[in-house]
Order: C-alpha cells, then structure tokens, then sequence
C-alpha cells in the first residue's frame, strides 16, 4: 500500500504499477493530455500532464501519464501557477503550429491563452498544418492492431508521421484505428465504391463486396490479417455485417461447429 | 598468441614482455590519430619507415604508430626517446634531419621545436611546454606511449593488471565498493555517482544484465572519446571487464559512431585480441566469470547519446529518448538491468582498481573526483585535448595550458559543456572547474566541450548558433523541445537581423524555462543554456541589437557595413579582385569605393587588405 496526497487530499493505492495521472484521474482529479490513451503504453510526448512531485527536500516536474505511483508520502501538486504556465505555452505552440484545429483552439482558450505572441508555423499557400504529433496513430497501429504501417519520419521541426517512403503502405489493413483515434481530424477516410482512401498516407484499399447484397464493406488485406489473429471463419468475412446477422437468424441450429462453418444458402 | 588460463600466467606473459623490451633504444612515436592523420602523419610514418630501412638502422630503432597525444593543433607530433623530445608540425621533408641529427647524432632540430606563443621560447621537451606542463594525464597519459592495436604494449604498461586483480581476489561487492569510495562520477555530462549506479543494477531482479559503453560523442569540436578509443582501447575495455563482473552482466555494447571509423577499428581489434588471450569470452582468465561485446555503429543521431535514446537505437528502433521514471539499471536495455557509462568513465575504472579509491579520492574536489579530459578550442593559442584535475581554475585552463587568446585579442566567453552548456563571462574565470560549480552559473561540465570566444565573437551569434545545433538534432518526439527551440530560433534570427523587440526577451526567458521544465529528455531541458546565460551574462549585447541594430562584434550581416578608409587605402585592387559581387571599384592606385546596395558583407575585402583600410561598423 501506498499513501500520497495529491492537491492536499491523500489517496491510498495497493495497484501496482499504476500512474500517477490514472490514479488522480480514478480520485476525479484532471489533469489535461493529448497524446495518452488508456488503450497505449504512456509515451509523455504533449507534456500537458506535467505534475510537481515533492519527495523530501526535493520537487521536481514530471509527466503524470508515466510517472510510476511507488514512493510513499509524496506530495502531488496538479495545478501550481508554473504548471499553468507550462501548459499555457505548450498550448501557444500548438496553437501556432495548428491555428485552424477547433479542438487546439479550444483547448488554448480553456488553459489561458489570450493572445497569439508566435508566428504561425510557415506552409505553402494551400496547406494547413492539422497534425500536433501526439503519436496516438503510430502507437494504436503498432500497439493494438500490431502492424506498423506508419511511423515517424524525420526529426525535429521537420518530423512527421507517413507511410514508408511516402507511398501506399504494405502493411496497412485499412482498418482506421489511426482515424478512430486522431485528436484533430488530421487522419481523413473517404470512400467511394469498393475503395477506401486514407489520405495523410497515400493508401488506398479495396473492400470486400457482400456476396449477398453487394455493398462495400471490409477492407479486402484485413481478411485474412483478422482471420489469423481472430481465428474466424473465412465465409464470415464474405459477407457484410447485416447480412451475416441475417444469415445467423436463418441459419440458426445449422451452424457446424466442428468446422466452424455456416452453412450458406446460395 | 597464447590463450591465458590465471592471473599468473597473465603476470608471466607481462614480465616475458618486458624483458624484451630495449628500454635504451631510441623510439620514434608518430601520433596517428585522427587529426596528426589528417595533417600528414601517415606519410611521415612512411617516410620513417622507407629512410630507416634505405639506411640499414630498422632494427636498431623502434618505429610507434601511436594514438591522439591531444595536441592536434602542432601536429603531426613526433615524440623522441631517449629525451622525450617533441617535434611538431612534422612533414615528410623533415624525416631525414631528424633521423640523422636526432636519432643519430643527439641533436635537436630547431625548427621542429614547439614555440611558446606568450614567450616566444622554443621548448625541447614535452612535459615542459605549457600546454602539457599543468595537465594530469591520468587516463590520456599512455596514449603517446603505446601502438593501440598492439595489446603487449598495453601491458607492458601494466595493463589487465586491474583485472587479474579483480579476478584473483575481490569479490564483486568489494569492486563496487571500490568504486564507490572513489567516488568517481559519471563523465558523460550528468555526474551521476558511478558505484551507485552500479550498485542499483547489481541488486535489480534479473538473471540477464547488460553493460554499455556510450561512445556516442556528439558535441561539434569535442573528440576525447574518439581519441581515447583510437589511442588506448583496452583501458576502455578493461573498464567495461570489470564493470562487468562487477555486476554480473553477461554481454556488453559498445555504442560507437559510424563517423569514428578509426575508434571502431582499433577497439574491435583490441575485442579481438583480448578475446584470443583470454581477457574477454568463456571463462576469464581461467575464472567462471564469462562476459562478450558486441560493437554497435550509430548514424550520427546527436540525441542517440542520450541513454534512453541509445538503448532504444541498440534495440533496433528509432533512436528517441524515454522517460526514465525507471532507471535503466533496473529496466534498461531489452527491460533488463544495464549500466550504461561513457568511454571515460569505464577508462577511469581500471585505474581507481590499480591505484586504489583513496588516491582517486584525492584528487578533484569536495564533490567532483578525479580528472577530467577537456577539448579546448576556438580563439586560444593552444588548442587540443587537455586532461586536468577537477577543481582548476577556468583561467589557469584557457591562459596557461591554452596559452592565452589568439593574436593577443580579448577574452569575451567560453562555454563549455557542448551546444547545451552556457557560456561564462570574464568576470568568473576564477571559477573551479567541476560539476557543482558550473551548474551554479548555468553551465556545466557535459562532455568535456570548451569552446574560447574573444571579442570578435557576437554573444547573440553564438546563442542562435548554439541552438540551431540541438534543434536540427531534437528528436522532435515532445512539443517542448521541438516547438519551443524553433520559436526561440525564430526569436534570435530576428535579432540577429534588427528585426527584434524588447518583449523578445521575456519571451525567450519564457519559452526557456518552460523548455527546461517540461521536456522529455536533458536535450531540450539543456538546450537553452545556451540562450539564458548571454542573456544574463551579455544583456547589453541583446539591446544593442534590438534598440541600436548595431553588432559591435562586427559578426551580424544585417547590421554591420564594411567600410573603407579614403586615407588608408593605396588603391592596390586586391579588395576589388576579391569581391565576388562586384561591389568595389575605383582606378588602379586611386581610393576604392564599397557600394553597399551590392555588397553582401562576406567580409574577403577586410581580409585582403593589407593596409588595415576595411573596417566594418
């Protein structure tokens, strides 16, 4: 058991390796974050979590999202004056790089900033910039969907997130983890007949055709990707979702579950 | 060569050498590292080589293809013995005089002699010359006086002898306790206390541990881990043996750049050498303690010298730093426990183990022990590597060893600690040179970078130049570092253009501290350095250029004009040759004139002039 107090409240936790920023969170406590998801490992890239930590004679500033819960007797403090400075220019600086994002617009005005003292981040006359960097993409695709099929690119001012070498990516399966899970919009999917088109990285995918009604519905690489790591059944994935309830009602009892196959009517 | 099994026979190979060792014969010791190289030293070996031969005395005299003696300005360096003579600027054309008047006839040869540029004085002898005179050489010492890819120089200067130590009777507890008492700090930059570190990976939970050595040296001008694993590459090894025993680490890295062919070559000999002989593979000199390396080759990421950064790149990933809540002796590489220690760190080891804690203990200061290898450069007389105890003054290191400002200009600055360091003003030279001391003034010790400013120098300059450096090398991962350091940047080219504001300067101090507070890694918490301790060092520097838009250091191209003086100049016409705008004109022997609509302020027609008739405003 641990003891720490957060704001002045003290809080006790037996849960291993929690963070500091779930913890406050599950006491109601909120602290502001871009780049965390409670489905992703924490990876402390916006630093709006930024907490002080005092242990002893010392305080330090430390991201909440990684920061381990272990140390008995620390005081926590979420919200001091310099903390609200350091999220008050994180936000001036994504304000700057993204000016036409409504949720960095949002987000600005809510943490305190009042005027825009930077100059926004220079791009040809046609572009905007909606990408703050946060990661969730990259991470939702490698740590949950386990693919990689986007990364990093580049480093400093000039990083950003791309399939490899710009192009269609291999790997990619079409499944819009990367769009779910984009703070900004940045990630766009657009359909149109069996294809589907995800813009910041140059892939297209074609979608399975419901062999009963024909509508457009699954990504066509993600069959056999999602059959492997699910164990389903290939005619499953034949037909789209409506038609397979349809299919389960009517074919209630003929299930054969030895070979995991539905019988279809032709 | 043979396979050695215990301690002894260690020792009995090592008496074997030195018996045979000639002390009386003369040597020759060419310095061949990366900097003697590239001024000629390859060919003066040759020369040596090809002449001693052509005069039938090869076998009267031993040849030493040695590693950096640290003072690459005067090089190629030859060092003579008997006499310990030191010749510089060696070319192939001197190779004769010296082998027939020196070798020879016990001659000196005047012109190769070292020239005192305060007196004048030519010095024969290379402890005597200043920039030797006050050094300690302690880990840098035995690099003049050994072929680095011969491992029976190495011991025939005692080395594996720590090991054999270790090995025949000090248990591993006893090793970091040594350690420990020496207090011996990390000498990557962050002074973090070696034994303990050590001590937190021993106790970590793990049955699989690493030991890492970073040679990741990335700082622009210093080269001291380069010269060490060029010129003495098994110290750094026998440090990492130990370490590693001391531990309980099975396999090792080497994280070196792949810019450092030479270093990679000579260590990777010197793993195979001590391989051969036992020192490193199966069973240890004949002990249950088995331990291997394996030599990593960075691209060239300056922030893969951050330890998080570098293990992530060893792990095959891209090479971003991580949150280090849990430290890498506990969950390091691969999640395993890892002590990660710079080159010198480890190269220190084998000695505090010879010599003992005590003695290390003693030299330095209250906090910070032992020596420190700095790589002194920029407007000094003496440039190079210079190893000192911890503790001398800022300015017994720039005006004694580094012999005081070129052409008798005055001193502004130094920073010192790499492109993140701050830079120090005149007023506290005085200053002790070790971890705490600098920290206080907003410097730091880094990785042993000391870069000399005079007042051609532009404080502003230099802090846009600064961190133009760690932006192009921020990993870009947190907003902070990224984001924050290009505002800055943008902030200090307006500046340097005339275009600044007073406002810019509370900004900056903004952005700084919110950079030093909330980045993820020391890269962007460092970066400032830099920018804050001109701004409070050289204020005035910043206003002259916001409020009068005048550089006074003549270094801003927005600001300054070069003109010429009507009564100065002679009209000889090398200015106008030199202009590549076609901005000067005039008649052969009549005054020039500059136009300044078309002159680009690059600064040849000052440089051409031999009348002191350009100056610049």
């Amino acid at each position: 058991m641990v003891s720490i107090t957060i704001n002045g409240r003290e809080i006790k936790t037996d849960q291993e390796d929690i963070t500091l920023l779930q913890l406050a969170r599950s006491e109601g406590i909120g602290i502001p974050t871009l780049c965390f998801h409670k489905a992703l490992l924490p990876y402390g890239a916006c630093r709006l979590c930024v907490v002080e930590v005092t242990g002893g004679q010392n305080t330090k500033i430390v991201n909440s999202c990684a920061y381990p819960v272990r140390e008995d007797g620390i005081s926590v403090q979420t919200n001091t004056p310099k903390l609200k400075q350091i999220r008050k220019n994180i936000l001036e600086f994504l304000l700057a790089r993204c000016p036409e994002i409504d949720m960095v617009k949002k987000m600005a005005s809510g943490l305190g900033v009042k005027e825009k003292r930077l100059p926004e981040k220079s791009l040809p006359e046609d572009q905007t910039e909606e990408c703050i960097l946060c990661g969730l993409c990259v991470r939702v695709c490698g740590e949950v969907i386990g693919k990689e099929a986007i990364s990093f690119v580049h480093r400093g001012a000039e990083r950003e997130v791309a399939a490899p070498f710009y192009s269609q990516s291999k790997d990619c399966v079409g499944c819009t983890a990367c769009h779910f899970v984009c703070p900004t919009g940045a990630i766009k999917v657009k359909e149109s007949g069996n294809k589907r088109f995800i813009s910041p990285w140059n892939t297209e995918i074609t979608l399975v055709t419901c062999e009963m009604c024909g509508i457009s519905f699954a990504p066509e690489n993600s069959g056999e990707y999602l059959q492997a790591k699910l164990g389903l059944p290939a005619e499953w994935l034949k037909l789209c979702p409506q038609c397979r309830r349809k299919v389960a009602a009517e074919t209630m009892g003929k299930y054969d579950f030895t070979s995991r196959n539905v019988i279809l009517k032709k | 060569m043979m396979k050695m099994t215990s301690p002894a026979e260690l020792e009995k190979y090592r008496s074997s050498i030195l018996e045979g060792i000639d002390s009386g014969r003369p040597s020759v010791s060419v310095c061949c590292g990366t900097g003697c190289s590239a001024s000629g030293a390859l060919e003066v070996v040759s020369a040596f080589e090809r002449l001693l031969e052509e005069k039938g005395i090869q076998a009267n005299i031993n040849t030493k293809i040695t590693g950096c003696h640290g003072f690459c300005e005067q090089g190629p360096l030859v060092l003579l013995s008997p006499g310990n003579r030191l010749y510089c600027k060696v070319t192939e054309e001197d190779v004769d005089d010296i082998i027939e008047e020196t070798l020879l006839a016990n001659r000196v040869v005047e012109r190769l002699l070292f020239v005192d540029p305060v007196t004048g004085e030519k010095i024969e002898k290379e402890e005597e010359i200043p920039f030797y005179k006050k050094q300690l050489r302690l880990i840098f010492g035995d690099n003049g006086k050994m072929v680095p890819t011969d491992i029976r120089d190495y011991l025939s200067l005692g080395g594996y002898s720590a090991l054999a130590k270790v090995l025949k009777g000090m248990g591993p507890q006893e090793v970091i306790q040594e350690i420990k008492n020496s207090r011996l700090r990390g000498r990557g930059g962050a002074g973090f206390p070696t034994g303990l570190k050590w001590e937190s990976c021993d106790k970590a939970e793990g049955d699989i541990k690493y030991v890492i050595c970073n040679a990741d040296e990335g700082d622009p001008g210093c080269f001291q881990d380069r010269s060490l694993l060029e010129g003495n590459p098994h110290l750094v090894l026998e440090g990492m043996i130990i370490g590693a025993y001391a531990v309980g680490a099975s396999q090792g890295y080497i994280y070196v750049r792949n810019e450092y062919p030479l270093a990679v070559k000579n260590f990777s000999t010197a793993l195979e050498q001590a391989r051969e002989m036992g020192l490193l593979g199966e069973n240890i000199l004949g002990s249950d303690f088995s331990f291997n390396i394996k030599v990593v080759r960075g691209g060239g990421a300056f922030v893969c010298g951050e330890s998080s950064a570098l293990i992530t790149s060893i792990e095959g990933r891209i090479g971003e730093p991580r949150y280090k809540f849990v430290h890498a002796a506990e969950k390091g590489l691969w999640d395993r426990p890892t002590v990660l220690n710079n080159v010198k760190t480890w190269a220190a080891v084998p000695l505090i183990i010879n010599r003992g804690a005590e003695w290390f203990s003693e030299i330095g200061t209250e906090q910070s022990k032992g020596t420190m290898i700095f790589s002194l450069t920029g407007k000094v007389n003496n440039t190079g590597l210079v190893e000192v105890p911890m503790g001398i003054s800022l300015r017994e290191l720039i005006f004694e060893i580094g012999g005081g400002i070129l052409e008798g200009r005055k001193f502004k600055a130094v920073q010192t600690g790499g492109p993140s360091g701050g830079c120090i003003p005149e007023g506290l030279l005085n200053l002790p040179l070790d971890f705490e001391k600098l920290a206080e003034v907003g410097s730091m010790v880094g990785s042993g970078g000391m870069i000399v400013m005079d007042e051609t120098t532009c404080m502003v300059d230099v802090a846009k130049y600064f961190l133009s450096f760690t932006q192009e090398e921020s990993c870009g991962k947190c907003v902070p570092c990224r984001e924050g350091g290009e505002h800055m940047l943008k902030i200090l080219e307006r500046i340097t253009r005339g275009e600044g504001e007073e406002r810019d300067l509370e900004l900056l101090k903004e952005i700084s501290d919110t950079m030093q507070c909330a980045s993820l890694c020391a890269l962007g918490k460092l970066a400032p350095n830099p920018v804050l301790t001109t701004l409070k060092y050289f204020p005035e520097e910043y206003l002259a250029h916001i409020k009068d838009k005048k550089c006074s250091a003549g270094v801003c191209k927005e600001l300054i004009e070069y003109l010429i003086d009507p009564e100065a100049c002679t009209g000889c016409g090398r200015c106008l040759k030199a202009c590549p705008t076609g901005a000067i004109s005039g008649e052969k022997e009549a005054v020039h004139i500059l136009d300044q609509e078309q002159c680009i302020k690059c600064g040849n027609c000052m440089e051409v002039c031999r009348f002191d008739a350009v100056s610049v405003e």
